[in-house]
């Protein structure tokens, strides 16, 4: 199984407005509070996404700095 | 090449001439674009106005320097389009840069069913100076006075008296009508105690125009770099974009906590400039340090004085919305006041204005501020977010998108308030929307639209639409235009080129003029459901 993300901009025409509710999210936790949300946010999204092969292929360029 | 500001000559008013030109329908305080803009307009429709402005130059410095497509087709109803395009720089190439690395690059290709492109890049001053001249053309109807310094109004119900400052004496003006185009720092707004509060920025940005015949760039084609985390100083960010002339704006986003002054001084700018065009040879045109604040005026419209432009509203300049949004402020007004003063329209048709602009400039202050908050993390998270953002831009055209340097400044749409009817069908445009240009062979149809309403069909003629008193447009057969217009509909559109209402062809006669009545003023004003 190849392993993919998709090249597709699933966000479009909402991007900045995710954006913008992102930081929100953050706004006002110290930087370990903030680590925290991500967190609980990737492990919700990651249960959106289902597909473990798709998971497994943006761990791997996620990885990529 | 230097600009050289030309001094315009104080001339007696016949007011300090002992004469009586009574009142004036409408006075315009403040001669920069939004002003003379708003005259020229007023004068095609044929309203006559006086213009007051306490200096005697267009702009010093070359200021507002992006002008997006809506911006251009306004300019372009009003005359100056074409000299705005022959003289402007179009930048095709864009280039991002995240510390020395360049994440991406995209080019910009010119759009061909458009007369105007995306935008072009021109100094403030020659805006000005094409309006000072478009100004000449109407000697019955603008009178333009320098020197004239407003230091006064007295807003009575049916009117204002403004009280003007020369160096030959003062005088007293009387007019229907005040327009505020006095900028930011309106004077008239402050006088009337109006709260104009919003957010403030910290961040300080340092501009500067730069004079270089050599162009930066690999080829002669004119490119826009941006930068995140500049290598060559310590601020957030960076800008770099051509004017015509050989003049080069240079934006750095200052270091928290830096101080201004200092950092405008030659000895600091010089070999930070030198570090982004090497040792290419230059010289320092114009310098300026600036904050920002996004705010707006809780109404436009109070009574008799209007406000348009700046004086209403003040955004970051990320995106260029303070002039273009502005010069919107213009389009949308002209053909309101004018079609008020001359008993077309009831008086509450001005508060359509009130209500379009305000929800114009609410969207230019949101994008903005999105703009402004990537630009300049606030936190340790916010920086840790913005460079995922860039690293993953490197491949990914999601995050491409999200990469914010400011969003170019697009028209907002005005679906759902009070002038324009519900929508009847999901083809071609929703009302509200600003009408897309396309060619005609010869011309183009943004040239032929706007100034006064219209009625414009597309598709198989099967009968003659036609409503009393208003202009029809016809257009079959023609691809161009049904790409945006779909086929077999019938538009009614507005003076500034908006579409009112949107129908299928074959829809009655009364619910046309039904429309129309609604989107002159003349029904019963309320939102739209």
């Amino acid at each position: 199984m190849s392993k993919r993300i998709s090249p597709e901009d699933n966000l479009q025409p909402h991007g900045d407005e995710f954006y913008e509710l992102l930081m929100k999210a953050h706004e006002g936790l110290d930087f370990d509070q903030s680590a925290a949300l991500n967190a609980r946010l990737v492990l919700i999204l990651a249960n959106e996404v289902g597909d473990l092969t798709t998971l497994s292929a943006a761990i791997d360029r996620a990885a990529r700095s | 090449m230097h600009y050289e500001n030309r001094e315009y000559p104080f001339r007696t008013p016949p007011e300090l001439k002992g004469e009586t030109p009574g009142r004036y329908p409408v006075a315009i305080v403040g001669a920069g674009p939004i002003g003379m803009a708003m005259a020229i307009d007023l004068a095609l429709k044929g309203i006559r106005s006086v213009i007051l402005d306490d200096n005697n130059v267009v702009s010093v410095g070359s200021r507002a320097i992006c002008w997006a497509k809506r911006t251009l087709e306004i300019f372009d109803r009003l005359g100056i389009g074409d000299r705005m395009l022959e003289k402007g720089v179009t930048w095709k190439v864009g280039r991002l840069f995240h510390g020395d690395k360049e994440v991406y690059n995209f080019d910009l290709l010119p759009d061909d069913a458009h007369k105007m492109p995306a935008f072009v890049n021109l100094q403030q001053y020659y805006v000005e100076e094409y309006l000072v001249d478009r100004i000449a053309d109407f000697p019955d109807l603008i009178d333009l006075r320098w020197l004239s310094k407003v230091t006064g109004e007295e807003v009575v119900a049916d009117g204002v008296t403004l009280t003007v400052q020369t160096a030959e004496g003062d005088y007293q003006l009387a007019a229907d009508y005040v327009l505020a185009c006095d900028g930011a720092k309106s004077r008239i707004r402050q006088r009337m105690g109006l709260k104009f509060e919003g957010h403030t920025f910290e961040e300080h940005f340092l501009i500067t125009d730069v004079d270089m015949p050599k162009p930066p760039f690999e080829s002669e084609t004119p490119e826009r770099w941006f930068w995140f985390k500049p290598p060559f100083h310590t601020g957030q960010s960076a800008l770099l974009h051509k004017q015509p002339d050989d003049i080069y704006r240079i934006d750095l986003q200052l270091e928290f906590g830096s101080d201004p002054a200092e950092e405008a001084k030659p000895e600091k700018v010089i070999p930070r400039l030198k570090q982004i065009v090497g040792d290419r040879a230059f010289e320092i045109d114009w310098v300026s340090v600036y904050s920002f604040t996004c705010a707006m005026l809780e109404k436009f419209v109070h009574g008799r004085v209007i406000f348009v432009g700046d004086s209403a509203h003040v955004v970051s300049p990320f995106g260029a919305r303070g002039g273009n949004g502005g010069i919107q402020d213009v389009d949308n007004l002209g053909w309101k006041l004018a079609a008020v003063l001359k008993g077309e329209a009831p008086p509450d048709l001005l508060m359509t204005y009130d209500e379009e602009r305000r929800h114009g400039a609410a969207e230019n202050i949101m994008n903005s501020s999105r703009a402004t908050n990537f630009m300049t993390p606030k936190s340790k998270m916010e920086a840790v977010f913005r460079d995922a953002v860039l690293n993953l831009a490197s491949d990914l055209p999601f995050a491409r998108r999200l990469v914010n340097s400011g969003r170019l400044s697009v028209p907002c749409s005005l679906e759902g308030l009070a002038l324009q009817s519900p929508r009847r069908t999901d083809r071609g445009l929703a009302p509200g929307t600003p009408c897309p240009d396309a060619p005609l062979g010869e011309g183009w149809l943004l040239n032929k639209l706007g100034g006064e309403f219209m009625l414009l069909t597309v598709g198989k003629k099967t009968r003659d639409d036609a409503l009393a008193g208003v202009k029809s447009l016809h257009f079959e057969n023609h691809p161009d235009v049904t790409a945006h217009y779909g086929d077999n509909m019938i538009y009614l559109i507005r003076p500034d080129q908006h579409v009112a209402a949107a129908f299928e062809a074959g829809t009655d006669v009364a619910t046309l003029t039904q429309a129309l009545a609604r989107a002159k003023g003349q029904a019963a004003l309320e939102t739209a459901s």
